[in-house]
């Protein structure tokens, strides 16, 4: 494919993913007065990372007792307020010794 | 560690997890693009102007087949719209310094972890903050593209497949802790995982797109919360 479709192409798509992105930044400039909105948006981080979590991570790794192992983990270290690259680290960690004992066994 | 709040290092160092789960997965789409026939740079320029996975990983498949342009376009758009819902929801924790061209700047880097970080803060954020959480991520998906496409698998498999799990658990270590502390919020967590879980299981579901999954099961949940608990109408964001 020549250069010129492939910078068509990314132009495109750049644009399109940036002004979804930038719209709402730059058109809602102040605070929004109405309550039920308000409480909307107050809501909507906890929705979003609920909803693309579960069920997504029990398949981010290739078996499935290393992603809830990992799952469970980073539950328990969030519950006892860990930071964020600890409770990351920890599932990463768990999910590698599951995966490195399931090789030995 | 404690840094002072709203610093462009404070911001660097929040971004620090989100570029090594970013490092993982853009990796693995280096080299999915490159065995795909996708030239380096051009997919380095991909990433380096998309940032983001899910939109990016299909924008490649349209190439590839060699789609039309409004393919493109309505494919990103849809694919890319959860980010609508970010940056509104972001655009109500900004701090006055926002102006204009910060807010134009800043948006390129409205991604799922970084605004999850972003919107986790008890403050409104500054543009210096902003600036500093994204820049990590920024060098970390355009370098994990670029090392992936051009340098193939270096790392074992084992250890790849272990840090693709890294961002999910960023994401959980930013909801448990305040539903820990405000149960109410099990009234918005619980409904979304289950309208997820629905439209994932369901056969007669599967029209569903993963993008409009997240984005129906999201405004589901937030509304529901919104009608059982109001939240009070000064600052939300800190309660």
């Amino acid at each position: 494919m020549s250069n010129y479709s492939y910078l068509i192409y990314i132009l495109v798509m750049a644009g399109v993913t940036y002004l979804v992105r930038m719209l709402p930044m730059t058109l809602v400039k102040g605070k929004i007065r109405s309550r039920f909105v308000q409480s909307f948006i107050y809501y909507v981080p906890y929705a979003v990372l609920a909803a693309m979590t579960i069920p997504k991570i029990f398949y981010s790794t290739p078996d499935l007792l290393p992603s809830l192992i990992g799952l469970a983990a980073a539950v328990i270290t969030a519950f006892f307020g860990r930071s964020l690259l600890v409770v990351a680290m920890c599932a990463c960690a768990s999910v590698l010794l599951c995966e490195v004992l399931i090789m030995l066994i | 560690m404690k840094f002072q709040k709203n610093t462009y290092i404070s911001g660097l160092y929040d971004g620090i997890p989100i570029a090594l789960g970013y490092l993982s997965v853009s990796f693995s789409l280096g080299i999915q693009a490159a065995s795909s026939g996708i030239p380096v740079l051009w997919m380095l320029l991909i990433s380096m102007t998309n940032l983001t996975s899910a939109g990016e990983k299909a924008g490649i498949d349209i190439i590839l087949a060699g789609g039309s342009l409004v393919e493109m376009a309505v494919t990103q758009l849809m694919i890319n719209s959860r980010y609508f819902l970010m940056s509104l929801s972001l655009s109500q924790k900004l701090t006055e310094e926002f102006n204009l061209p910060n807010r134009l700047a800043a948006s390129i880097g409205v991604t799922d972890e970084i605004f999850a970080v972003a919107s986790s803060k008890a403050h409104s954020v500054s543009p210096r903050y902003m600036y500093g959480l994204i820049t990590f991520p920024y060098i970390g998906w355009a370098l994990g593209t670029f090392l992936g496409a051009a340098a193939g698998n270096i790392l074992p498999e084992i250890v790849t497949n272990a840090l693709g799990i890294a961002l999910y658990g960023m994401f959980i270590a930013i909801v448990v802790p305040p539903t820990k502390k405000n149960p109410k919020l099990l009234a918005v967590v619980l409904p979304a995982v289950v309208l997820s879980c629905l439209i994932y299981y369901l056969p007669a579901l599967d029209f569903i797109s993963d993008g409009f999954a997240i984005i129906i099961s999201t405004i589901t949940a937030a509304i529901i919360g919104a009608l059982l608990f109001p939240v009070e109408t000064e600052d939300p964001a800190d309660e």
